[in-house]
């Protein structure tokens, strides 16, 4: 069964997509992880200065998913230049994502990022634990997302994404915001919180920076329910990110409108292969329920 | 296999602190595990940081970490003492894959990187051992191995020279079936290129800035292989195709550096 997907006008062979700071470190690792079946793949987001990040512990998993407090360690825009410049030999493509403090930074990175071979630019607004940046920013209200997104959008002529927090009905006018601003797709959710796991027999805090972003399971309704939302309000392609393990996960979020699904913990929890594995459940899935191709899974659950 | 799994550090005690030279230290850790040699633990002191080490011994009930001290983290971890808490999780990692054979093993060991070929070497039966260290006082768990074969830079014992000449000149590829090595990397890297020139496996066990441990910041990476989750032990065939290895690293912030100025900590 034929499960690719036009997105933006990019094409992908399926609609599994690896989530920003999960493995995109290198283009090495990026060409891993296609080779594992994902439909397209996205770098760690990259920031105009190298950044170490927090200390570890950087992340922690509890019962019902994980905590990440990684504060977006990344060699810089210069370094990214000559890592990804051959990303085009990349079997899927590649999606650049692109962070900044201030709006001029987001747009600085996003025009060196242009330059290279990447078929589209995401920005995250919506990070939760790292000091500058987006919940800890003011990155994720309306005004900020509308002067971040046309500023970007004069550097770049590339498909651009906006990735929006985990929220609550704002987020459809978070949305509404990014599509204002120029943005040609959606990116729902970022990790959602920050949260907190304490150690009690240390009494302390586990993470380095002591408060992360919650992904994993626990994220899934959320994210779903964020999805859902924003397709109703906004007319633009949406790239379902939250708690997607396998392929009933998947079809679950593409149900609620999403055009495609960013898989990220479950690279811990299901290893790399995650992605193929999760393409294949999809099809059983579809041929044990009669459905014959995507396009009548996306927003089904709008009736 | 999807199921809810924790990677949470737990808080043990350390029972006894061994000094094996200056700047090496043993931390008895009272605690009950599996263990791979080659494995690693990410070791975490509440408020200070989380770091990977190898285990140096591995009994029941009781694991120890040797440590070299090198900056802010080890430090701290040398101040500690018999009743201190320390946490750690894991084992992470393959370790190194112990077969029935025909032939001995050789074990090839450069400084600090003797730590997880330790714990290797007791479960080996009778390998050609060949250690080497900047001088003699920096040599640890001297009365620990049956037989073992030195070599310092100085010649203040056993060999004059360096592990990689010793195992040169004491290689005997006719009566060995596997070479096990950690170091620095450069040296591991020539005792790999002499081991191919041999048609003899090699694995060897490599190092990179360790962040979550857990195979999913990437951070580890060494070509596409991360080194948390597909090593730190990798065998021939991997080591092939590694551009990375013996050649370059990733610093903290992901800044590649060659692999002179990155990977120093197993020297002396
Ligand atoms: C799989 C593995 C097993 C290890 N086993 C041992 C062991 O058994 N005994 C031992 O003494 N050391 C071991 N190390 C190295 C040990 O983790 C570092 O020496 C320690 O982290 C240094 O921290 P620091 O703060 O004292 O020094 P720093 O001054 O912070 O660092 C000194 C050097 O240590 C290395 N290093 C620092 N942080 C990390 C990190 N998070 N991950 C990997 N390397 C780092 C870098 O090369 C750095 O240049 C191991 C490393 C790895 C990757
Ligand atoms: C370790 C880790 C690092 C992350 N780093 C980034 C990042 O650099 N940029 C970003 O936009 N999102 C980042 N995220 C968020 C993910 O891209 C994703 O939105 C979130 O984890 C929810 O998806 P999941 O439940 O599938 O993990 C990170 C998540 C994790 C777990
Ligand atoms: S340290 Fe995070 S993937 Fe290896």
């Amino acid at each position: 069964m034929d499960l690719s997907i036009d997105l933006c006008g990019i094409k992908l062979p399926n609609p599994t997509i690896l989530a920003s700071g999960v493995l995109g470190v290198s283009r090495c690792s990026l060409a891993r992880v296609a080779s594992c079946g994902a439909g397209a793949v996205t770098t760690k987001s990259i920031s105009l200065e190298p950044r170490s990040g927090h200390d570890n512990p950087c992340v922690v998993t509890y019962e019902a998913g994980m905590l990440n407090a990684m504060g977006y360690p990344n060699p810089g825009a210069e370094a990214a230049r000559e890592e990804f410049a051959a990303v085009d030999q990349l079997p899927v493509p590649v999606i650049a994502s692109a962070v900044g403090t201030e709006p001029e930074e987001f747009a600085a990175v996003a025009e060196i990022l242009t330059a290279l071979p990447f078929a589209a630019t995401e920005i995250p607004v919506s990070c939760p634990h790292t000091p500058g940046f987006g919940l800890m920013g003011g990155h994720a209200s309306t005004d900020a997302i509308r002067r971040i997104t046309s500023l970007v959008r004069d550097k770049t002529k590339l498909p651009l994404f906006v990735k929006l927090p985990a929220g609550g009905p704002e987020v459809v006018d978070l949305a509404k915001a990014a599509r204002d601003g120029g943005a040609d797709g959606i990116t729902a959710v970022n990790t959602i919180g920050p949260g907190m796991v304490i150690n009690i027999e240390a009494a302390r805090p586990v993470l380095g920076f002591k408060k992360g972003g919650v992904s994993g399971p626990a994220l899934r309704p959320v994210a779903v329910r964020c999805v859902y939302d924003i397709y109703e309000a906004v007319d633009l392609p949406i790239i379902g990110v939250g708690g997607i393990t396998t392929g009933r996960d998947a079809i679950e979020m593409m149900m609620a409108g999403a055009r495609a699904v960013g898989i990220g913990s479950a690279v811990y929890y299901r290893g790399m292969d995650v992605f193929s594995e999760v393409c294949r459940e999809i099809r059983t899935w579809m041929e044990d329920h009669g459905y014959e191709s995507l396009t009548e899974i996306v927003g089904a659950a709008h009736q | 296999m999807i199921g809810p799994r924790i990677e949470q550090p737990q808080l043990r005690e350390i029972t006894e602190v061994i000094s094996e030279a200056p700047g090496v230290k043993t931390l008895v850790i009272r605690h009950s595990t599996a263990y791979k040699p080659g494995q690693f633990f990410m070791i975490w002191l509440p408020g200070v940081g989380e770091k990977p080490f190898s285990l140096s011994h591995h009994f029941e009930g009781e694991v120890g970490i040797t440590v070299k001290e090198r900056g802010p983290f080890t430090h701290a971890l040398f101040s500690l003492t018999p009743g201190s808490a320390i946490g750690l999780r894991g084992p992470y990692g393959n370790g190194f894959s112990v077969v029935e054979r025909s032939r001995r093993a050789c074990v090839v060991a450069g400084g600090i990187g003797i730590v997880p070929l330790a714990a290797l070497i007791d479960r080996l039966q009778q390998p050609l051992v060949i250690y080497g260290a900047r001088s003699q006082d920096l040599l640890i768990f001297r009365n620990r191995f049956p037989e073992v074969s030195f070599a310092t830079d100085d010649g203040s014992e056993g060999f004059h020279g360096s592990a990689v000449e010793a195992f040169r000149s004491l290689l005997d590829p006719k009566a060995t079936d596997v070479v096990y090595t950690c170091g620095p990397e450069p040296m591991m890297r020539q005792v790999f290129d002499i081991c191919e020139a041999h048609h003899l496996p090699c694995q060897a066990a490599l190092e990179r800035y360790i962040k979550c441990g857990i195979g999913i910041c990437g951070q580890c990476c060494c070509d596409g292989y991360l080194v948390c989750r597909d090593g730190p032990v990798f065998s021939s065939s991997l080591l092939r195709q590694l551009s990375d290895f013996g050649r370059s690293a990733r610093l903290r912030d992901g800044r590649v550096t060659t692999i002179e100025d990155y990977a120093s900590w197993r020297e002396s």
